[in-house]
């Protein structure tokens, strides 16, 4: 296990680097980043000189291998906004995204496993119906959409809840729906259809014959099987949550790296958005190798081969 | 060596009302099981034998399968009277059941201790410690080769052969009055196949447990049971002595069968086939099930099911032919 996490670690390095390589050449497509970042009536002068201040004189394979280096070195450049270095920035936001995308995904499995589950047991009843046409809702819903939608209902309308910004627990409930629905939708499905496969299976009747409470056949028999398809879209889900929270962020004002990468877009500060996207790069293999740790100790046919 | 009835069905009838309309999968079966006995169920497949095991331990799709009739006394009660939970504690507990691929019977998740202990251990709580030395015991009984270490493994580390004997294994942990085996060495390689049959031979013989055999192969029926029924088309047609029915076969099915079996001794062209397909099972002729495929056909088959007659000492066939003996 350890030789494989070790492996696996130096394949991240091996990534990382074809991303920071294309994250800087793409970049570099868009044209000169100093004439993005100078205002229109700046003088010829000025151009000069933010080109040597940000450092895009010189060919384009020198300018690389500098970026290199210092991003080897930990460092990414500095922000053109903040006058600070784009990594801070982004670490100095990063644990707000992280308050918001435990409480989303504990919501979510919360939600799903049981009606997934429900769903399975009871397949074409009412309730199977029911939570089906609420996936396809969940699913179907862009998040932008329904973030405004609701701070129009609660906030604005019934004046229940905050619309923006980050506070007490109330401030939570907006994001974590908005961010939330299209999860419980994609488990649910995913754990009725498994669910449904498995409860076919030989073993689940092996189980019966041995006078299993329908609980335990369920809860555990079925169960840990059905989770072991739901981990690998939790890796999915996962990644996107922490670095594509930027719709959501953006519309409920929350500080967190999913708004700094809209703010980077949009104020074309070049230096941070390649650091973010890097950083990014980073967290999603961190969040692979956990779930491939997770699935060895789920499936055992795993670790022992 | 056989006892008093332990097991004795009447009449069972279990039908599926599926969309496309009601298959009657199990129509009218009837047999006992005495202790210390083992009852082979022969037929070819999709005639009624998993149903039939199935609907004794009511363990069919409940939203799809129903037994609309019948009886199945065990120690004098009827199960199909019996609650949910009544039927749980009948379950793993008086009847056991081994299923026919060793191979997706076990959870692959959980380890063959944690497995087997569910079931050793729903017989009169006791300590963990001890749940576990009986597991190992009852893994010896099956004669599984260094039990303290297969309780820690997982199904993938098993071959077919041993995970055969796990699932023997949790049959028979809570000393069953009735066994159902069904098919249990069809998925196994051949050379297993008869070390498997010997060790369940010797596990019956030794509790006197009543055993339902279920096969489709007749070489295991001659070296497994005691009495045999043939089962066609969800009716069995013909039951006795395993060999009062192999020397003297009544019913023209068990005929053709015996028949194809082919023979070691004997050289042959070309073995013996029966003709077309048996009945769908959702449209089944009025008269004799067989009686398209029979070669001795008249015109009473079609017209009426055949009586059960008389063909021996415990020995009857349905066949209109045995009328004019």
């Amino acid at each position: 296990m350890r030789r494989y996490i070790v492996q696996r670690l130096l394949q991240g390095v091996f990534l990382v680097l074809i991303v920071t390589t294309i994250v800087f050449f793409l970049g570099r497509l868009t044209g000169n980043p100093a004439d993005m970042v100078l205002p229109e009536d700046a003088s010829e002068e000025d151009r000069q000189e933010m080109i040597e201040t940000l450092g895009l004189d010189g060919p384009v394979h020198t300018q690389f291998f500098i970026f290199m280096g210092n991003a080897l070195q930990g460092d990414l450049g500095l922000s053109i906004r903040y006058r600070q270095p784009a990594a801070e920035v982004f670490f100095s936001r990063l644990p707000n995204t992280m308050k918001i995308v435990p409480a989303t995904m504990i919501v979510a499995l919360v939600l799903a496993i049981p009606l997934g589950i429900l769903s399975a047991l009871r397949r074409g009843s009412v309730t199977d119906r029911f939570s089906g046409a609420i996936a396809v809702l969940g699913i179907a819903t862009p998040n932008f959409w329904l973030g405004i939608l609701l701070i129009y209902l609660f906030s604005v309308q019934l004046g229940w809840l905050p619309s923006a910004r980050m506070g007490g627990f109330t401030h939570y409930i907006l994001p974590t729906i908005t961010l939330g629905t299209f999860l419980v939708a994609g488990f649910m499905r995913l754990i009725r259809s498994s669910m449904l496969e498995i409860l076919d299976s030989e073993f689940v009747k092996l189980a019966r014959i041995k006078g299993l409470s329908e609980f335990k056949v369920i809860w555990k028999h079925c169960l840990r099987n059905a989770l072991i398809p739901v981990l690998s879209l939790w890796g999915v889900f996962m990644g996107g949550l922490v670095t594509g929270a930027i719709v959501t962020e953006t519309v409920f004002a929350w500080p967190g790296v999913g708004r700094l990468t809209y703010e980077a877009v949009i104020f074309r500060d070049f230096p941070l958005l390649q650091a973010v996207i890097i950083m990014d790069a980073i967290l999603i293999l961190f969040i692979n190798l956990l779930v491939d740790i997770l699935y060895a100790y789920v499936d055992p046919r795993i670790r022992y081969t | 060596m056989t006892g008093e009835t332990v097991l004795e069905v009447r009449d069972l009838h279990t039908h599926f009302f599926l969309r496309r309309g009601v298959v009657q999968a199990v129509d009218g079966v009837s047999f006992s099981l005495r202790r210390g006995e083992v009852l082979g169920l022969v037929g070819e497949s999709g005639c009624g034998k998993s149903v039939t095991a199935l609907s004794l331990l009511r363990l069919l799709p409940k939203d799809a399968a129903r037994t609309v009739r019948g009886e199945v006394v065990l120690d004098g009660e009827n199960l199909l009277d019996k609650s949910d939970r009544e039927m749980r504690q009948i379950r793993g507990q008086k009847i056991a059941m081994i299923l026919q691929d060793p191979q997706t019977s076990l959870n692959p998740v959980f380890t063959i201790g944690d497995q087997l202990q569910e079931a050793v251990a729903r017989q009169n709580g006791a300590g963990r410690g001890s749940v576990m030395q009986r597991v190992v015991d009852v893994l010896r009984r099956v004669k599984l080769a260094a039990p303290e270490q297969r309780i820690r493994q997982y199904p993938h580390q098993l071959s077919g052969g041993m995970k055969q004997r796990v699932v023997g294994a949790i049959a028979i942990s809570c000393e069953p009055q009735v066994m159902i085996a069904d098919e249990p060495t069809t998925a196994l390689d051949v050379t297993i196949q008869l070390q498997y049959l010997q060790l369940l031979k010797e596990l019956q013989a030794s509790t006197d447990m009543a055993m339902l055999f279920i096969t489709h192969d007749f070489g295991v029926v001659a070296k497994m049971c005691d009495r045999v029924a043939v089962m066609y088309a969800g009716r069995i047609v013909e039951s006795g002595p395993v060999r009062e029915v192999f020397d003297n076969p009544a019913h023209p099915y068990t005929q053709a069968l015996i028949a194809s079996v082919p023979k070691m001794r004997q050289e042959v062209g070309l073995l013996h086939t029966i003709e077309g397909q048996p009945p769908a099972l959702s449209d089944l002729p009025e008269g004799c099930r067989f009686a398209p495929r029979c070669e001795f056909a008249e015109a009473r088959c079609q017209a009426a099911y055949p009586d059960t007659f008389h063909a021996g000492e415990e020995h009857s066939a349905s066949c209109w032919r045995l009328a004019d003996d």
